[in-house]
């Protein structure tokens, strides 16, 4: 008898859908991707960025080359000249291969000056293999969205 | 082909299951001899995924080619590059910081709860349970964001450097940890809800691909698997590294070899990393991450077998160097490797749907056993 009550009155099926009502109210989990964008760690370690000195507008590179030395994929090209007057060394190009980087972080470790970091960014589709090699404008200018990481100088 | 009498009286039908195959869990291809749905032989054919990893590391700098070890297992990123660290440090007798080591296992140990997780959902989805997926992705990306936290990624990690670690915890990490593993039992036992007591899980996992202790230990299977099957090995109790020896927790054994009891042991491995991750945090030291390692690592000569238990079983790195910046040699030995080569031993006598099961139990990683 209750049981041909529960099944005229769908009491299981009510009780199924209370918890699918239920979880209407919760927190919604599903980030609206394009829209809006995922936020990410301040450690994450993302397309790779030339950093400028925020001052003076120069770069902070000092064409020492560790970066290229250390990278396991030797996809780094940094190359210098010496000035002939200071008699330092000048960054004149430098290349950045994303296609082939593991975002290992160890050029940004080893980086005596902070001026190659691995930022948040993490659209690197490309329609081209050849576009995937960043220059050093694309690496100084392209992704200025994000501020420098202040969790990165600890 | 050689014709076989069989029950149906037909001949004995040959199927490629994979490489393709969803539940193959990568790129297997499993040679099966079928009579109907019986299963009388079968044949594992890997290769797919060969990278190269060991010649790889020939050419690079110790430093160098700690992130290519991130994705030989890459769900369990973080324990394959803590085995390989260990070795060279113990090879070139580098001092880790107590803060570091202790970091170290935490991170191993969220990984190994990580790697469970994941090995549920699809060992689940794969039997026909798709609620636990979600439920277990839940919780994994909780992991994941406390690795991205700390790490700056989520699964290929490059989680620790010689000598210790990249950075210190990032503020707010320890709150974020500790509420993990504060909700962590609940979660677990929403699992066990669905699936300990279910009959169709019971009916598909119980009395399949049953191995005994011994048999067990002569094909050199390692791991859950190994623990599933009464034999209380575990390599951080049998040869304690990295400080394991300073913290408390039990193997969990099974009782009869079958799937339904490995499932148990993962299970039970999850409370004791929830364990160990507890201790860790009630004790952490504080002081410096960064131990005293060179730049330019140059290990005196010799060779070391570092081996450490990974979530799948005993991962070991034989390290051998001849006094060069790069490995001389570094052989890797893939817990999956070996606990895969049992497959054709379970699967003998059952049904195709069972190769699911049993492909699932043993918790294959690809990318470990080509390299």
């Amino acid at each position: 008898m209750i049981n041909f009550l529960r099944r005229i009155f769908f009491i299981d099926i009510l009780k199924g859908l209370a918890v699918t009502f239920r979880y209407t109210y919760t927190k919604v989990y599903t980030e609206q991707y394009p829209k809006e964008k995922a936020k990410l760690a301040e450690r994450y370690k993302g397309a790779p960025r030339l950093n400028n000195d925020p001052e003076t507008g120069e770069t902070l590179c000092i064409a020492c080359d560790l970066c290229a030395l250390i990278c396991p994929e030797d996809l780094i090209v940094v190359g210098s000249q010496r000035d002939p007057e200071t008699r330092k060394k000048v960054l004149t190009h430098y290349t950045f291969d994303t296609s082939r980087c593991l975002f290992c972080g160890l050029c940004q470790e080893v980086c005596p000056t902070n001026a190659i970091e691995l930022t948040q960014d993490f659209e690197l589709a490309d329609y081209s293999r050849r576009s995937m090699v960043w220059d050093r404008e694309r690496l100084e200018t392209g992704w200025d969205r994000i501020e420098f990481g202040e969790d990165y100088h600890r | 082909m050689e014709e076989e009498a069989t029950i149906l009286d037909s001949k004995v039908l040959e199927v490629n299951m994979g490489p393709q195959h969803p539940s193959t869990h990568g790129v297997l291809r499993v040679k099966l001899k079928l009579d109907g749905e019986r299963v009388l032989d079968a044949e594992c054919i890997i290769g797919y995924l060969h990278r190269g990893v060991e010649k790889i590391s020939e050419n690079r700098s110790y430093i160098k080619c700690v992130p290519y070890y991130d994705r030989t297992d890459y769900i369990a990123a973080v324990s394959n590059v803590y085995g390989y660290l260990l070795g060279v440090e113990k090879l070139m007798g580098i001092e880790v910081p107590k803060r570091a080591q202790y970091i170290r296992i935490m991170m191993t140990e969220f990984n190994r709860i990580s790697s469970h997780l994941l090995w549920l959902a699809t060992h689940a989805l794969d039997i026909g349970a798709m609620t636990i997926f979600l439920y277990c992705f839940r919780e994994r990306e909780e992991i994941l964001k406390l690795f991205e936290a700390l790490f700056g990624a989520r699964l290929t990690t490059h989680a620790f450097r010689l000598g210790g670690l990249w950075k210190d915890l990032p503020p707010g990490f320890e709150q974020a940890a500790r509420k993990f593993i504060d909700d962590f039992p609940y979660r677990v036992d929403e699992y066990e809800q669905i699936l300990t007591k279910n009959r169709i899980w019971l009916d598909r996992t119980k009395g399949v691909g049953v191995i005994s202790g011994e048999e067990a230990i002569e094909w050199g299977m390692s791991g859950p698997p190994l623990r599933g099957s009464t034999v209380a090995y575990d390599v951080r109790k049998a040869r304690p590294y990295g400080g394991y020896e300073e913290f408390d927790f039990d193997i969990a054994v099974g009782e009869n070899g079958d799937t339904y009891d490995r499932y148990l042991v993962r299970l039970q491995e999850m409370h004791q990393s929830r364990r160990i991750i507890q201790q860790v945090l009630d004790r952490l030291p504080e002081g410096s991450v960064h131990g005293k390692a060179p730049r330019i690592p140059k290990p005196p000569v010799g060779e070391y077998y570092s081996g450490i238990e990974s979530p799948r079983g005993e991962l070991g790195y034989y390290i051998v160097s001849d006094g060069s910046p790069q490995p001389f040699r570094v052989r890797i030995r893939p817990p999956t490797f070996v606990n895969l080569q049992t497959l054709r031993r379970l699967v003998k006598g059952h049904l195709v749907a069972d190769v699911v099961a049993l492909i699932g139990t043993l918790d294959i990683v690809l990318g470990e056993i080509d390299r």
